[in-house]
């Protein structure tokens, strides 16, 4: 399997970072262990390092977004990159141009990265499969599939105030259906090992094949959180639903609201975690969301740490490849 | 080493300057420097990966520690330390990483050891021991404990990737 991983290099390294599915415990964790270097960044004065200076990253935004198209693109400029954010919907393939021909042309002009969101599953895996080798492809969320960034600053910002994932109860609560966060949590923490993983929904919004995910289903709110470790809140995501799964957000709110009072069931020390953007009153009480136990705009500054290490992870393995092009051509590196 | 970096702090009238260790190596000289000195600054600890010159190269180091720097190096003197100079491409990289934390007063640079190689202008204050290699021969420090200077051949070339942070061995420089 991870020999034919399209994510990967013939040597294991990271090449493009389409889904945390078929990726191994030890590349996570190595995500995880470069982001808490680029986490210092941060504190400097001048807030930028100088890894991918020279090199292009394009943002290719399908789909509508505030948050993972800034910290990515601050995630881009704090390496040195140059940035490019093309707003799609305002652009050529409104004019009829094809995805593929959008990439080639952006091809012709020398960009080394394309961060991609498509409101289409399998959006991301297309580009990567169609691509010149020389690109890196990042999945910024296809769909219903998966946001792997997205997973890893979750799974970077639980182990910060957690440590290891061996004991932990991780309670995920809200629209799991349509969430393309909550697949790529879910798969990040059955491949970094946590104890137990819950689901807590409404029956309308849990995909059918949680159980065989080894996902505890729970219907009850104050049931579902008790004794958890961290309860990450989702995001009722209206667009994506079709047809009557909600009689209102109201009644979600009076079932499946997180408020101080549910929370009580969970370990006192437990994290409340919410991928953004929230609906307060709807998802969760704004007590909660500003509360003392919220880490949800340290999972903001987190995102830009895993962004800077995910690019430049897939950037270093163009630079390897780059040399062992010239390798080849030159005959012997050290004649 | 320690007399003559407080020889050199006196002759330069600096009363509490800040040291800062390059890692791994240097962490190590500079935590027992810190501790002959007395210095009352906490020591800070610099890693030098993300400003490396040969990220395009050979792609990413493999093991990053963050940066600690607990005091701030805007207008302070500073004394940063190294294991083994030779390149001068570490100190070029730290140099630059110092710089994007803030403006310090002075830079002043101590390392254990020093030997032939050098690729670019930069000498060091105060240095342990020159070490006078033959053809091959490399000098590296083994730790944290005990602290030795190790002599030997150097690796064939081929490294591994990222394998010495400091671009020791002679497949490092330019071909």
């Amino acid at each position: 399997m991870s020999a034919l991983n399209p994510q990967l290099d013939g040597h294991g390294n990271l090449k493009h970072f389409l889904t945390i599915e078929g990726l191994s415990r030890g590349l996570l964790t190595e995500i995880l262990d470069q982001s808490e270097g680029f986490l210092g960044v941060a504190r400097q004065a001048v807030k930028k390092v100088p890894l991918c200076r020279g090199k292009v990253v394009a943002n290719l935004f399908f789909e509508t977004s505030t948050r993972t198209r800034t910290t990515f693109e601050l995630a881009a400029k704090r390496l040195s990159a140059d940035v490019l954010n093309l707003n799609i919907a305002t652009s050529s393939t409104s004019k009829g141009e094809t995805l593929l021909d959008t990439l080639r042309n952006l091809e012709a002009m020398h960009v080394d990265m394309f961060v991609v969101r498509h409101a289409s599953s399998g959006a991301a895996h297309f580009i990567a499969a169609h691509a010149d080798p020389h690109v890196s492809i990042i999945n910024a969320g296809d769909g219903r599939h998966s946001h792997p960034t997205q997973g890893m600053l979750d799974m970077f910002t639980i182990r910060r105030h957690k440590g290891d994932f061996a004991n932990l109860c991780v309670a995920i609560v809200g629209d799991v259906l349509h969430s393309r966060v909550a697949r790529s949590q879910i798969a990040a923490l059955n491949v970094l090992g946590a104890a137990e993983v819950r689901v807590i929904a409404p029956r309308t919004l849990i995909p059918a094949e949680a159980e065989s995910l080894g996902l505890r289903v729970c219907y009850d709110l104050r049931e579902g959180v008790r004794g958890a470790d961290v309860v990450i809140m989702l995001r009722l995501q209206r667009e994506r639903m079709s047809g009557a799964l909600l009689p209102s957000e109201h009644e979600y709110y009076q079932l499946f609201g997180l408020t101080e009072e549910r929370l009580s069931t969970a370990k006192p020390d437990a994290i409340v975690m919410h991928p953004g953007p929230i609906n307060r009153g709807v998802e969760m009480d704004s007590a909660v969301a500003d509360g003392a136990r919220s880490v949800i705009l340290e999972q903001v500054s987190n995102g830009i740490a895993v962004r800077m290490a995910v690019m430049s992870m897939c950037i270093g393995t163009q630079n390897l490849r780059g040399q062992m092009r010239q390798g080849a051509d030159q005959g012997d590196l050290n004649g | 080493m320690a007399d003559e970096l407080r020889a050199l702090l006196d002759r330069r009238s600096i009363a509490s300057p800040l040291m800062i260790g390059i890692h791994t190596g240097g962490v190590w000289v500079a935590e027992r420097l810190h501790a002959r000195l007395g210095l009352s600054e906490p020591l800070g600890h610099l890693d030098i990966s993300f400003y490396r010159d040969d990220f395009t190269r050979i792609g990413m180091h493999p093991q990053v520690r963050p940066s600690h720097l607990p005091v701030s190096v805007e207008d302070r003197h500073l004394i940063l330390v190294d294991d083994v100079l030779q390149t001068g491409r570490t100190i070029r990289a730290a140099l630059n990483v110092l710089f994007d934390y803030g403006r310090p007063k002075s830079v002043i640079l101590a390392a254990l050891a020093e030997r032939d190689g050098r690729q670019l202008p930069i000498e060091p204050n105060v240095v342990g021991l020159h070490a006078r290699l033959e053809p091959g021969e490399q000098i590296k420090l083994a730790g944290p404990e005990p602290l030795a200077l190790v002599r030997g051949r150097a690796p064939a070339k081929d490294r591994p990737k990222g394998a010495d942070r400091s671009g020791g061995g002679p497949g490092e420089g330019i071909p």
